[in-house]
């Protein structure tokens, strides 16, 4: 069943709607963190070498535009697989999942990191 | 099997790092978007190549012919207090890359608009396109070539049209405290912006 879910992707069209790709979750950003879940479960024999490239280049804390650059993919595209993945459970967001304007808090600590360089 | 980060090209934030927010580096061909970025980031500045959808503007949209183009993004990454991923996106402010914006604009801390004063003019398309986004915090870094013209803020500000209140910083953007300190001051500016925000909904 999972099978089929990875066979899918090349007749899924990645069509590009101001920088992102439908169909895909809007929590989706460039710049979400995402990480391959450790618990020792591997991809189905089935599933397609971006997959696994996917999953092995994300064994420590990357952007989605992060993976996109390393496997040489259009961040639209990638934006597609993650959210499969995440789906299959063998890919977390990190970052605290948010549709807002980052708040002030945040701002503060960011402004207050860069004053630290 | 495969050793955790096997590719050493490949790196991973700190698993300290929780979240993570972005800002935009705007402005027009050459004026040194993608210097910045280099000047402040802890990776090798990244691309991606992104298909991008066009259609000709100014015409009648149900006529207007759409043909896919692809443009290379660059961006770099900074961590700031341990626990953030800053990330910078350099954005090119041709007119045919418009419909990138929407997607990278979302949810960005604000934009920091690279300007040459040698050729002003050419920033006009960028803000042309920021004006869509009035809600956007924005901070002007002027690159300082050495045969640059000097002009003070408020010149700079009067010229591309900015809203009162737009910081205007200028540097070397080769270096990277002139780099951070331009980040520094969009990020203060957003800061700012929320501040009063804040104080207006209350
Ligand atoms: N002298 C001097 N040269 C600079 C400075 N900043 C950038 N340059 C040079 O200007 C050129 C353009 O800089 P880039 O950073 O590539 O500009 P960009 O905005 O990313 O350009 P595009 O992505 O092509 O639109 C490069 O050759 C830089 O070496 C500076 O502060 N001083
Ligand atoms: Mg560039």
């Amino acid at each position: 069943m999972q099978t089929d879910g990875f066979r899918d992707h090349p007749v899924r069209s990645y069509v590009l709607t101001g920088g992102r790709a439908h169909p895909t979750r809007n929590t989706l950003r460039p710049e979400t963190l995402l990480c391959a879940v450790d618990d020792g479960r591997e991809l189905p024999a089935s599933a397609g070498r971006h997959e696994r490239a996917l999953l092995e280049t994300c064994r420590g804390t990357l952007a989605l535009a992060e993976l996109a650059a390393y496997l040489h993919l259009p961040t639209s595209l990638v934006a597609v697989l993650v959210s499969d993945l995440i789906d299959a459970g063998y890919l977390a967001v990190r970052s605290g999942v948010t549709h807002d304007l980052p708040g002030l808090d945040l701002l503060e600590e960011v402004l207050d990191g860069l004053r630290r360089f | 099997m495969g050793s955790v980060g096997s590719d050493p090209a490949t790196r991973h934030l700190a698993p300290t790092v929780e979240r993570s927010v972005k800002v935009l580096v705007v402005g027009a061909f050459g004026v040194g978007k993608t210097t910045l970025i280099d000047a402040v980031s802890e990776i090798p500045v990244l691309s991606t190549e992104e298909t991008i959808t066009t259609a000709s503007v100014g015409v009648d949209p149900a006529r207007a012919a759409k043909s896919t183009t692809t443009v290379a993004m660059d961006f770099g990454r900074v961590t700031v207090g341990g626990t953030t991923a800053l990330y910078l996106f350099g954005t090119p402010g041709q007119r045919r890359f418009w419909d990138l914006w929407a997607g990278l604009a979302d949810g960005a801390v604000g934009a920091l608009i690279v300007v040459d004063t040698r050729r002003l003019e050419e920033s006009f398309e960028v803000l042309d396109q920021l004006e869509e986004h009035t809600r956007m915090p924005l901070a002007v870094v002027v690159n300082e070539f050495p045969d640059s013209p000097r002009h003070s803020g408020d010149a700079v500000r009067a010229a591309l049209d900015l809203p009162a209140g737009t910081p205007v910083v200028s540097g070397d953007l080769r270096s990277r405290a002139d780099a951070v300190e331009a980040l520094q001051v969009l990020v203060g500016r957003a800061v700012e912006l929320r501040r009063a925000e804040g104080g207006a909904a209350a």
